[in-house]
């Protein structure tokens, strides 16, 4: 069964939110989806340019109340 | 009060001897006993194998004995952990002795995974170990030209090594006058050069005008040590003379066998520091799940707010500090300039210009550090 994660990376710089996802998306099953959380304006295209071009899936993605929420689906 | 700090690295040491201070009279009293157990009866100076893959530091002079390294007060016995009973408060070490504990300091450190891709062990020098940084050295003494690559698994430890091996690799070829028969390409998993953008903006210049190439996202996928071919997920390849990694790090195995949190990083407050479900267990260091960087900085910072508030908890009652993010890296900048980061969970890094003044302030660190985990700065 495929689980659904949530990564705070709000309020980091280094390693950053992008270095936390791929991090964690290691750790995943095929099909698990993990929720960035990040205060990094950048995130926002940071990630769908990685996960586009990795082949993983962008299941959505919003700003609610100063904090990015990214979804992304591991698909390979 | 028994305090057990496990790991005797530089989170785990700086704990011991602020508390020992901030405790002496509890401990002249025999209200408190501190015990630490390690690994090795050695502790080495990490951010030294840098110098190590260049010639400028021997190995001999990354080490000191960690018994000389504590205050009197700490009961040090080396002795690693096996097994940890959290619920009973207690650990078991490879001696086959039980140990029992009030308040429990988590601090085993993080280690290389190079065989976590396949190929890159055999493919590829890394300068995170000894042996690893000696033998760089010897090869690179012997390069005649060719294609270097350099490559970055994650997560890894002390996140600005990448930038720092590139600047020094670039001075090392230069001043041995071979840079014109050497090829150097930075590879970078995310897109930019640096994770913190103040030091991609920084380096990027830098690194052009060094001639250096660049290639962002870039996770390596696999190492064709026969043919010298490294891949990457995002579907890219190159082909080397010289492949130097900087391996994906995981936490230490016994964290792992012992189901603490996944890949070894113990699922930690960010303010606290204390391990999820368990008020009386303290996490520093790489040992962590935090999104801090995992560098000795770190450890420092957060072995302070330990030390305090164990200290605080057992005179008052109450904690009183919390870790902010706190982390300060110097950066090398090649052979004689460097700059640094100073952040936290609310600031971002400002980065100043490299200069020779704070290279020698980095070089000065280096001895000084034995004052620095000993408590002494």
């Amino acid at each position: 069964m495929s689980e659904h994660k949530i990564i705070d990376a709000c309020n980091t710089y280094c390693p950053g939110p992008l270095m936390e996802l791929i991090t964690y998306m290691k750790q995943a099953n095929v099909g698990d989806v993990l929720e960035l959380l990040s205060t990094d304006k950048g995130t926002a295209s940071d990630v769908p340019e990685w996960v586009n071009k990795i082949g993983h899936e962008m299941v959505s993605s919003e700003i609610i109340d100063d904090i990015w929420h990214i979804k992304v689906r591991k698909a390979k | 009060m028994r305090i057990l700090i496990v790991g005797g690295g530089t989170g785990g040491t700086i704990v011991a001897n602020n508390l020992a201070r901030r405790l002496t009279p509890e401990i002249r009293a025999r209200e408190v006993k501190i015990t630490m157990l390690s690994a090795s009866d050695k502790h080495m100076y990490q951010p030294g194998l840098l110098y190590v893959a260049f010639g400028q530091m021997m190995p001999d002079e990354l080490y000191r004995d960690q018994a000389t390294l504590l205050e009197t007060s700490v009961d040090f016995h080396v002795d690693p952990v096996i097994k940890f009973n959290l619920d009973r408060k207690q650990v078991e070490t490879k001696s086959g002795r039980t140990y029992s504990y009030d308040v429990l300091v988590i601090a085993t450190g993080s280690r290389e995974m190079p065989k976590k891709i396949p190929g890159l062990d055999e493919g590829s020098d890394s300068f995170y170990t000894e042996d690893g940084a000696v033998k760089l050295f010897k090869k690179l003494r012997e390069f005649k030209g060719g294609k270097v690559g350099i490559v970055v698994g994650v997560p890894h430890k002390c996140p600005i090594a990448p930038v720092e091996f590139t600047y020094a690799l670039h001075d090392y070829f230069t001043a041995r006058g071979i840079r014109d028969k050497v090829e150097i390409k930075y590879h970078y998993p995310i897109n930019r050069i640096h994770s913190i953008e103040n030091v991609a903006k920084w380096a990027e210049p830098e690194f052009e005008r060094m001639g250096i190439e660049c290639e962002t996202l870039f996770n390596v996928e696999e190492v064709d040590a026969e043919n010298k071919i490294v891949k990457s997920m995002e579907g890219s390849e190159y082909q080397y003379d010289l492949l130097v990694s900087i391996p994906e790090h995981h936490g230490m195995e016994v964290i792992e066998s012992n189901e603490m949190g996944q890949d070894g990083w113990i699922p930690t407050d960010r303010h606290q520091l204390t391990m999820e479900g368990y008020d009386d267990v303290y996490v520093v260091g790489d040992t962590t799940n935090l999104p801090v960087s995992k560098t000795g900085s770190a450890a420092h910072f957060e072995a302070e707010v330990i030390s305090e508030n164990i200290a605080s908890i057992i005179k008052i009652g109450t904690p009183v500090s919390e870790y902010d993010g706190k982390v300060y890296c110097f950066i090398e900048a090649g052979r004689d300039k460097a700059t640094y980061a100073m952040f936290d969970y609310q600031n971002p890094p400002d980065l100043k210009s490299a200069n020779k003044a704070m290279h020698w302030f980095k070089m000065s660190y280096n001895k000084m550090y034995w004052s620095s985990v000993r408590g002494l700065l």
